[in-house]
């Protein structure tokens, strides 16, 4: 089983983040792994994307095409990605920053208010981790105990103190019911 | 040991490092920086040192400097870079000096683009300078080859004193695996050649490219092309990749060969018999391992990110006697999986 992951959204969300902390969770679970980042000019305030493998598998390509599993952070990546989406994706929506929604009836569309959720609970910026938390609740790829751990590897050690907070987001996503 | 994530450019950095370089000189270009960024911070604590030079020419004759006194030396850079050291690598390789080079190739010509690329394939195995010499070229495919490859370059650099280059790519540099560092023995190579000061007890040693006298340059040449005779029959390398009942053999090296790779799966899950065999070294090319897979393949198709350049050494290495197909994309685009398997298909993979 390989799980191809697209995440995608504006430079400044947090994607190249959440991206590695589920590749860690992959390495940690002892599976392949493989994370490549968008590095054209786009990274720089405009939209930023990156392609995270896990797979029981060698990794071939490490540039995912059609994923199987999609996370999206605002419309641009909404309109650019929701096509390339494999049948029965599962696919993991800022409802906040995304206004549109999709017809295709063969993908399962989680639509989460990650931006606004974060601010309310006073974790502004960790929008990506609650989806995060959702994709993990909606496909089980990983558990919460290996998620903790990928998130202490990625958590740089001066902002260590953050660890609680990115576990409460995750949690938010687990539990959000849309 | 327990396995770290870590981005190509940075995991190559490290194994610099741990295989005992002592000194880096380079220029940033993307997508190789974090290689300097990297050693810029971590090699003066691991007693290196790393020097932003004020161009890519200066960059590669410091190199040149610092390896004449025996010195383990790199510099990193991207295609465009790499041109602008051409002339300073013939310099070193003329003067029979070790040191490694990488690029991490980005689309060219000219500027080009800064996506991921292998058109610099010509440029590293045939033509790297002006004058009669080579490099050994080591093509990397993963993040950990990175490491394995950059310490290797490092010890036959030394061993047959001249330039090892390690020919990666954007993705290469970029992506992030999971990698474990072996062991690494820095080892003490005896460099008698070495101008590094001797305090009058010996005849003073002499670094040197320019040779006015033809019969003395001619016979320069001959002994370095004595060495690459020998390098050719004992480090030309290949992964092969279930070449052995292949009818359709596929060539490619790098990121490309990932992709080439799965697209080999694919085939075989269909009923086709296809193959790969992966170059790991480029100079000396694996002509003994495509003559290998040669004998039940019926048909090469060679696939690279660029307008193909290997294929020439693929038709060479097997004196044109069976058909080679080429499929590439350039600019910094890369083919999909299944975009190669149609391509079998389409040069008559049978079922």
């Amino acid at each position: 089983m390989t799980n191809e992951i697209i995440l995608a959204g504006f430079g400044g969300q947090g994607i190249l983040f959440a991206g590695k902390a589920l590749a860690y969770g992959g390495l940690i679970a002892e599976k392949e792994v493989s994370w490549l980042p968008s590095y054209g000019p786009e990274m720089r305030g405009g939209t930023c994307n990156c392609s995270v493998c896990i797979s029981d598998e060698p990794i071939g390509s490490p540039l995912v095409n059609d994923p199987n599993l999609l996370i999206v952070m605002n419309t641009p990546s909404f309109e650019k990605f929701i096509g390339t989406a494999k049948k029965g994706a599962k696919v993991f929506v800022d409802s906040t920053m995304v206004d549109v929604t999709t017809d295709r009836k063969d993908i399962d569309c989680y639509y989460v208010p990650a931006t606004q959720l974060a601010t309310d609970n006073g974790l502004s910026g960790m929008a990506n981790i609650i989806l995060l938390g959702k994709l993990i609740k909606e496909t089980g790829i990983l558990d919460l105990e290996t998620v903790e751990k990928a998130m202490s590897k990625c958590i740089p050690p001066k902002k260590a103190n953050l660890l609680d907070a990115n576990m409460k987001a995750v949690k938010i996503g687990m539990n959000y019911k849309d | 040991m327990e396995r770290k994530l870590m981005k190509g450019n940075e995991a190559l950095a490290e194994a610099a490092i741990r295989a005992g370089c002592k000194c880096f000189f380079g220029y940033p270009i993307t997508p190789q920086t974090e290689i300097s960024a990297y050693l810029a911070k971590n090699f003066a604590k691991a007693g290196g040192l790393f020097l932003q030079a004020e161009s890519e020419i200066a960059a590669i004759n410091m190199v040149l400097g610092a390896s004449s006194t025996g010195t383990r030396v790199m510099t990193s850079s991207s295609s465009p870079g790499i041109s602008l050291k051409s002339e300073g690598i013939s310099y070193i390789a003329g003067s029979d000096l070790p040191a490694v080079i990488i690029n991490v190739q980005r689309g060219g010509p000219g500027l080009g683009g800064i996506q991921p690329s292998q058109a610099d394939y010509w440029q590293a195995t045939k033509a790297l300078g002006h004058g009669d010499f080579q490099l050994l070229v080591y093509a990397p495919a993963s993040v950990q080859e990175m490491v394995d490859m950059v310490v290797k370059a490092f010890d036959k650099a030394d061993e047959y004193r001249m330039p090892a280059m390690i020919l990666a790519d954007g993705f290469l540099g970029q992506m992030m695996e999971p990698i474990e560092f072996p062991e690494i023995k820095a080892e003490q190579v005896e460099k008698p050649w070495a101008a590094n000061g001797h305090g009058g007890k010996r005849a003073h040693n002499i670094i040197n490219s320019l040779y006015l006298k033809p019969e003395q340059l001619e016979k320069n040449v001959f002994e370095r092309y004595e060495r690459y005779e020998k390098i050719k029959a004992t480090e030309a390398d290949a992964e092969m990749y279930l070449t052995e009942d292949a009818e359709i053999t596929l060539v490619a090296y790098g990121a490309t060969a990932r992709v080439v790779k799965s697209a080999v799966n694919m085939a075989r899950e269909q009923g086709i018999k296809a193959g790969l065999v992966r170059p790991k070294t480029l100079w000396p090319f694996p002509v003994k391992q495509i003559n290998e897979a040669a004998k039940s393949a019926e048909k090469f198709l060679v696939v690279e990110m660029s307008m193909g350049q290997m294929i020439d050494d693929v038709k060479l290495a097997i004196n044109c006697s069976k058909p080679v197909e080429f499929m590439g994309r350039t600019g910094g685009m890369i083919m999909k999986p299944v975009e190669v398997l149609e391509e079998i298909k389409k040069i008559g993979g049978k079922k």
